[in-house]
């Protein structure tokens, strides 16, 4: 690629006691880009992400940031490296413009350049009225923006955002993704952790997928959904009862047996982009009223289970609560 | 939200730089600051260092002072200098629950990934404290002034007895900055430092002179520093001798930084 990884993580290692957390892992990130690191719970992504913003040393192997190695050079790194964590990491007895002001000043900016800052960001985030106050009284939607308004006090190269949207609603959490697109057009190199798929496959340029401390899987995805089996038919009836009969005129079309769901939904793998309109004419034929009909892509739920043979958590729990 | 984020290739991290102290201080103090910040904008924290000391000084001198000494004139003039020291006592062990906070929020992990010294927030974490504790001390005076106690000491006694005060408070708060780094749980540390706090305070001679206790506890509030320096402030305030107290005094608060504030500061490091 054109420019210099942002950042290099070569055969990397953590233990805690027996476990390994993190198993021998390696990708690397480029500026501008948005790397998202997916898996579940448990599956290393806060563990590297600690280790990559030097606030945990690796048990082996080598992490670069920005040319700089976590740890014999963290200083260097810290300079240059925005973090947001899974907890809001701010103050909840200093007002949010305070709380901003303080980071500045740890960032060695002037008193002036500090307050000028804090006003920009505070703006920014769409905090201006709350800004005087506690962030006690704060929102959990409006910690969150602040606590991502304080990583990118000092302008970071490299943010880490470490499952940036849990427990927030789906306007602040498009909010969050419009930011995370704007600093990634700027150039900021964004590591992203999620367990959400879908923030994954709307955010991410790249996926490194971990699964028990380990790399399963990488690449763009599209990629990986490609790999998870191409294009599928899905066909649900007005009736569910009437799923055996669509079954029967999908497999006797596609020549392969199709799945039937739970909800009467009829599922079966297919190349052949031909097949939509003929179903479609047939069961017309048939006079089987149909609710939905159409080729799609595997999500990323469904690339996960065939990576790893097991249902992630947003796929296998209907609600999403705060890990 | 629109986001407008000017891009940022080559130039440093910040436009201008502040240069004055050495840059562990500099982020020691704004972190102070912020610890200061914190006090005087939440309620509790303020009532702990203004109104804690006033109500303790009222209720030990009107209603204990007629039964100990007789009159509540003479017992405050007894007893201020102990509360004075009680109650800096009591404000030290804050800093091991707010640093239990710190820990358990998440946001020393933000610190610690900012290019500052590791040691700077656990410095302006116990340098905010040390203006809580002279905060209170001062509002202790000056209400005993008010109520009628009479210092015999000129302004370098009064001084001396804030420095033996603060001397001391600043060697427990490291007791309880260790502490807080074992137990985590911001409400076991309150706990735990007040099941430390209330037999080192009460069993002294802060509040009454020893004589009328059992031998057996005679002999722990001999050696407990917190009557050493208890003498030693009430000496000071008064304008009669105080040198022998107050060196061991100051002996005992030396010692008890040279053991806890490394075992702290190491804690702190695995810690974090």
């Amino acid at each position: 690629m054109r420019d210099a990884p942002s950042i290099e993580v070569d055969d990397l290692v953590r233990t805690f006691g027996d476990g390994r957390a993190v198993d021998g892992i390696a990708f690397e990130a480029h500026p501008g880009q948005v790397l998202g690191l997916l898996g579940p719970n448990g599956s290393g992504k806060t563990t590297t992400v600690r280790m990559l913003a030097t606030l945990l040393p690796p048990s082996a192997g080598r992490a670069r940031v920005l040319g700089h190695d976590v740890v014999a050079d963290a200083a260097a790194v810290r300079g240059r490296i925005g973090l947001t964590g899974q907890y809001a990491a701010v103050d909840e007895a200093l007002s949010g413009r305070d709380n901003l002001f303080l980071i500045g000043r740890l960032l060695d900016l002037t008193r002036r350049d500090a307050r000028a800052r804090a006003d920009e960001l505070v703006e920014q985030f769409g905090l201006v009225e709350a800004a005087g106050r506690r962030v006690r009284t704060y929102s959990g939607g409006m910690r969150r923006r602040l606590d991502l308004a304080a990583s990118l006090v000092g302008r970071p190269d490299v943010l880490f955002l470490d499952e940036p949207t849990t427990g927030l609603d789906p306007r602040h959490r498009n909010e969050v993704w419009e930011t995370v697109r704007g600093l990634a057009e700027l150039g900021v190199c964004v590591l992203l952790t999620t367990q959400y798929l879908e923030e994954a496959d709307q955010l991410a340029h790249d996926l490194v997928v971990l699964d028990r401390g380990r790399v399963i899987a990488s690449g763009t995805a599209a990629e990986l959904k490609s790999r998870a089996g191409g294009r599928r038919l899905h066909v649900r009836p007005e009736a569910p009862g009437e799923a055996a009969l669509v079954a029967a005129i999908v497999a006797s079309d596609t020549g392969v047996e199709p799945t039937v769901e739970p909800s009467g939904e009829v599922v079966v793998a297919t190349p052949d982009a031909g097949a939509l309109r003929r179903v479609e004419e047939r069961l017309a034929v048939a006079g089987i009223a149909v609710a939905e009909i159409g080729l799609r892509l595997p999500s990323l739920d469904d690339v996960f289970l065939s990576l790893t043979g097991e249902a992630t958590e947003s796929a296998s729990e209907p609600t999403r609560g705060a890990a | 939200m629109t986001i407008t984020l000017e891009p940022r290739r080559t130039a440093p991290v910040v436009e201008t730089r502040a240069r004055r102290l050495p840059s562990t201080l500099r982020h020691g103090a704004a972190l102070a600051r912020r610890g200061i910040t914190k006090t005087v904008h939440s309620p509790e924290a303020l009532i702990d260092v203004t109104l804690q000391p006033v109500i303790f000084l009222l209720l030990f001198v009107y209603v204990f002072g007629g039964a100990i000494a007789g009159g509540s004139g003479d017992y405050l003039q007894y007893a201020l200098p102990g509360v004075l020291l009680q109650t800096v006592v009591f404000a030290s062990a804050g800093t091991g629950t707010g640093l239990a906070d710190d820990l358990k929020t998440g946001i020393f992990d933000r610190f610690r990934s900012l290019p500052i010294s590791r040691a700077a927030p656990l410095i302006g974490a116990i340098g905010a404290d040390l203006v809580r504790y002279v905060t209170s001390g001062v509002v202790m005076l000056m209400f005993g002034l008010v109520l009628g106690y009479r210092t015999g000491a000129g302004v370098l006694g009064v001084l001396g007895a804030f420095g033996l005060v603060v001397a001391f408070a600043f060697g427990l708060c490291w007791v309880f900055t260790a502490l807080a780094m074992v137990v985590r749980e911001p409400r076991t540390v309150q706990g735990l430092s007040a099941v430390i706090m209330l037999p080192l305070t009460f069993a002294s001679s802060v509040f009454v002179p020893t004589t009328t206790m059992p031998g057996w506890l005679q002999g722990f509030v001999a050696v407990n520093p917190v009557s050493r320096t208890a003498d030693a402030v009430r000496a000071l305030l008064d304008g009669t001798p105080a040198g022998a107290a107050s060196a061991v005094s100051l002996l005992v608060s030396a010692v008890v930084v040279a053991v806890f504030a490394p075992l702290a500061v190491a804690l702190y490091r695995r810690r974090t």
